[in-house]
């Protein structure tokens, strides 16, 4: 066991009962860390896997490169084409997801004891050595070309383009990391093998595991898995300021439901003060029917289905967004609706009551998170990524009830910026124009 | 495969995964005086617990005329009841540190909340509340129509591909009230009364009629003290009606339609064919159709996707799709999204083609092997997810299917042999009994 350093052990006792959560630290022996919690009493495995970075390492002019890429880590490896490839996941009964994000490259796995160690093999395989062979390149990039068309004329796409075009100007975050049709009809196996590079490697890697596995069958698992990757990658893209200019942009597109989002700059996940502006949030558009915004335009007036805001910590930049549809005819008074709630809580915060209620709510609903290996996995790769240590699932609860009236307060003052409170609207919005 | 790519299409098309459940040692079942049900899925990993009451009841259960009122109802059952206030009953959860929804479907309606094992019995005492004692008024009915007009608004009609499967299932079903959206059809849901409402509530809301399904940290003599103390003393409705619903007649055309909007992006051709469904203690059929969804079109290594995907690769996407627990009979559908410079001709030729080759190919004995395995594997991840059993067994009670059939689906798709899934293909993949529809942008300039 000398090789094998469990440095931690957090427990976490989720709720006024019994179960508990205990994450140990793992570190292989040839160095990659992950964390741990052993489940054994189902036999399989579920490994999250994050490279940091992501689809925001593309390079200028391959905008759309590793997302291309990502999708073609399951298309063939070594003698195994894409078909040899998903028959050999299938006979094993094993589940391997690969995705593209804005910050990171997600893998997501799930395999059974009884045949992990080919299940490893095969993934493995996939991550360290995939083919890019050019049919597989041509018959994905025509799904990617697919998908790009669709969002095309999806208002929810549309809207969410326009808006990052406002906030992140010339960075990455700006465009879809599908990329365009022209860049990425322009791909060739060559940027395949340049963003493969670049977005996996070594220095990049967090690694959540959970269920019927050892920490040192993970040790183990992990260098093989792993270890083959080239230790460092391309550089991590540069953080973004979010100027928003308040106002509304309409972008007109023929279609009965305007769907709108809004927002201006969030706040970072390192922020001391992120602990509250997440209570807050909770309080004016987080989930459930108790949110101010569900209240005021749903509840009270049937203006919507659903009003939701969100903070959006990504690792170059924050944003602190919200989405509503509404009829052409009727958006105008959901967004003013919104518009309101949003100086009010600015200037006013919250009631005492309203505060003891979101503590209740998420202090209480934390537990409910942990609800499976796959789900486990994926709370403990995400810690990683936000430099949380082990022990915040001891503590997170306590954060959440020490938060006062007058730090939230102080908080909306900080965060709300209903100056630079921007609407894109998507639709035919009756009494709405572009300001 | 590129999921972000495909993954959009199986889900608007419904996806056909056979289900398989787990080994059921955890699984208790019994039946209180009143009539209700009363399921307990035990995992005691977690001192969590989801608690879902179903209804057999969904739209298909409806008023001609009156459609969207079974889920117009859901979303009223969270107003109030004689001692609970409109929106209490979701703040009481959530005070709890819990989370609530519900959902409506053609033969079901559901209602769920996932709390801390410990506040099993106060979600059992709301439910029980708003089964009975459910008090509306006429302005909570004209705020909560705006809402589910809103609902249908992002649901359906801003997505041309949803109203599209909209009109082609009102073409599979001429009689049968399944051609009829859960949502409901716009006009008739602006319509919908409060008295609509109550009627459907007082007719179908009873213990008798419903199922309590529990999943997760709780033993089963406590589900059954609780129980006894909540659910036991409802009245039951001596007069919920018999499901009996007007029946499709026989297809004797081919029914075609084109469905242009300027919205679409990327055309797909979708197809469906009336099927069997699950029936209690008939069970065979279903399961060989299940296991033809899979060997037919479940995925990368399916036979639609070899031949149309990677052979002769003209197809983005190709799959089929299969529902096969419902109440009345369902259906077995197929889909094409061409790449682009395909027609849609050339693409349900292709498809077509395909089909037609399976039929005289037959089924790949590695194949159906692999398909087996992931079934059984299946049964071990499904222990992860109690929630998701409860789902299966919820869906399966409201759709006319026992507990044992519930327990029995796992062998019975064990032993679904290729001659049983041909003999179901012949039967099913009958072109006089299809629903052909295009997605497009524009109707095609037609030429004599």
């Amino acid at each position: 066991m000398r090789w094998l350093g469990i440095v931690f052990l957090a427990l976490l006792w989720a709720l006024p009962a019994r179960a508990e959560i205990k994450i140990q630290e793992v570190t292989s022996p040839g160095g990659i860390k992950a964390w741990l919690v052993e489940e054994p009493s189902i036999p399989f495995t579920a490994l999250e896997i994050r490279f940091k970075g992501g689809a925001s390492l593309d390079l200028p002019g391959k905008r759309g490169a590793v997302n291309l890429m990502t999708g073609l880590l399951e298309e063939g490896t070594g003698a195994m084409d894409a078909r040899g490839f998903a028959e050999a996941v299938e006979g094993l009964a094993a589940s391997f997801d690969y995705d593209a994000y804005d910050d990171s490259v997600a893998i997501s796995a799930r395999f059974l004891t009884e045949n992990r160690d080919a299940a490893v093999d095969l993934l493995r395989a996939s991550l360290v050595a995939p083919s890019f062979e050019q049919s597989a390149i041509d018959r994905v990039r025509g799904q990617v070309l697919s998908s790009i068309r669709s969002d095309e004329t999806d208002p929810n796409a549309m809207a969410g383009r326009r808006f990052d075009e406002i906030a992140f100007g010339d960075h990455p975050y700006a465009s879809s990391l599908n990329g365009t049709v022209e860049s990425v009809t322009a791909l060739t196996r060559q940027d395949m093998l340049d963003a493969h590079a670049g977005a996996l490697a070594r220095d990049r890697v967090y690694v959540g595991a959970a269920g019927d596995i050892s920490a040192e069958q993970l040790g183990l698992l992990l260098d093989r898995l792993l270890g083959d990757l080239p230790a460092t990658g391309l550089p991590m893209p540069a953080n973004v300021d979010v100027k928003m200019p308040g106002g509304t942009v309409v972008v007109p597109f023929d279609t009965p439901q305007s769907v709108a989002m809004f927002g201006h700059e969030g706040i970072d996940r390192h922020d001391p003060d992120f602990i509250p502006a997440y209570v807050l949030n909770t309080i004016l558009g987080g989930g459930g029917f108790e949110a101010r915004l569900m209240t005021e335009v749903r509840e009270k007036r049937g203006l919507t289905y659903g009003v939701y805001s969100y903070l959006i910590p990504k690792d170059h930049a924050a944003l602190y967004i919200g989405q509503v549809a509404s009829a052409n005819d009727r958006v105008a008074e959901a967004m003013a609706v919104i518009r309101d709630e949003w100086t009010k809580m600015a200037r006013d915060g919250v009631t005492e009551a309203e505060l003891t209620q979101a503590k209740t709510y998420l202090t209480g609903s934390y537990a409910l998170r942990f609800d499976g290996n796959s789900a486990i996995a994926d709370i403990l790769v995400g810690m990683q990524l936000d430099d949380l240590t082990p022990d915040y699932v001891v503590h997170r609860n306590d954060m959440v009830n020490a938060v006062t009236e007058e730090d939230i307060r102080r908080v909306a003052a900080r965060i709300l910026k209903p100056e630079a409170l921007t609407f894109v609207v998507v639709g035919k919005p009756e009494g709405v124009q572009t300001q | 495969m590129f999921k972000r790519a495909v993954l959009a299409l199986p889900l608007l098309f419904g996806l056909s995964q056979a289900q398989a459940q787990g080994t059921d040692e955890q699984v208790t079942t019994f039946t209180l005086e009143n009539g209700m049900q009363v399921v307990l899925i035990e995992d005691h990993r977690a001192p969590v617990v989801s608690h879902m009451v179903w209804y057999r009841a969904g739209s298909a259960d409806e008023t001609p005329g009156r459609s969207g009122v079974a889920h117009f109802l859901e979303h009223l059952l969270f107003k109030g009841t004689k001692t609970l206030a409109p929106g209490e009953f979701s703040k009481v959860v959530a005070a709890n540190g819990g989370t609530d929804n519900a959902f409506t479907n053609f033969d079901q309606t559901a209602y769920y909340q996932r709390v801390a094992a410990d506040r099993l019995g106060l979600m059992m005492k709301m439910e029980a509340d708003r089964m009975v004692n459910l008090q509306l008024d006429a302005e909570d009915i004209l705020t909560e129509r705006a809402v589910i007009i809103e609902e249908r608004n992002m649901r359906t009609e801003n997505d041309p591909a949803a109203l599209f499967r909209e009109q082609a299932y009102a073409a599979q079903y001429l009689n049968h009230p399944y051609g009829r959206p859960v949502i409901g059809w716009r006009h008739e849901m602006e319509a919908l009364s409060l008295d609509d409402a109550l009627a459907y509530y007082r007719q179908f809301y009873a213990p008798n009629n419903a199922i309590a399904i529990i999943a997760g940290d709780a033993r089963p003599e406590e589900v059954r003290a609780l129980a006894e103390q909540y659910y036991a003393p409802l009245t039951p409705n001596p007069a919920i009606p018999d499901r009996v619903r007007p029946q499709e007649p026989p297809q004797t055309a081919e029914r075609r339609l084109m469905f242009a909007d300027p919205r679409v992006s990327q055309p797909y051709v979708l197809r469906t064919y009336l099927a069997p469904e699950r029936d209690a203690g008939a069970q065979k059929e279903a399961a060989a159709l299940t296991m033809l969804a899979e060997i037919l079109g479940g995925g990368q290594t399916s036979v639609l996707a070899r031949k149309l995907q990677f052979e002769n690769p003209i197809a983005v996407w190709a799959g089929a799709f299969y529902t096969e627990t419902s109440f009345d009979d369902s259906t077995f559908g197929m889909g094409i999204m061409p790449v682009e410079g395909v027609s849609l001709d050339a693409a349900e030729k292709a498809l077509d083609k395909a089909v037609a080759e399976f039929l005289k190919e037959g089924v790949d004995a590695a194949q159906l092997e692999r398909i087996k395995f992931l079934l059984r594997a299946a049964q071990v991840y499904a222990l992860d997810n109690a929630e998701g059993k409860a789902r299966r067994y919820g869906q399966a009670l409201t759709s006319g299917l026992t507990v044992e059939d519930v327990q029995a689906w796992p062998d019975v798709l064990e032993a679904v042999t290729a001659e049983d899934i041909m003999t179901a293909a012949r039967k099913v993949l009958n072109r006089n009994e299809a629903v052909t529809g295009w997605l497009m942008k524009e109707q095609p300039e037609v030429t004599q």
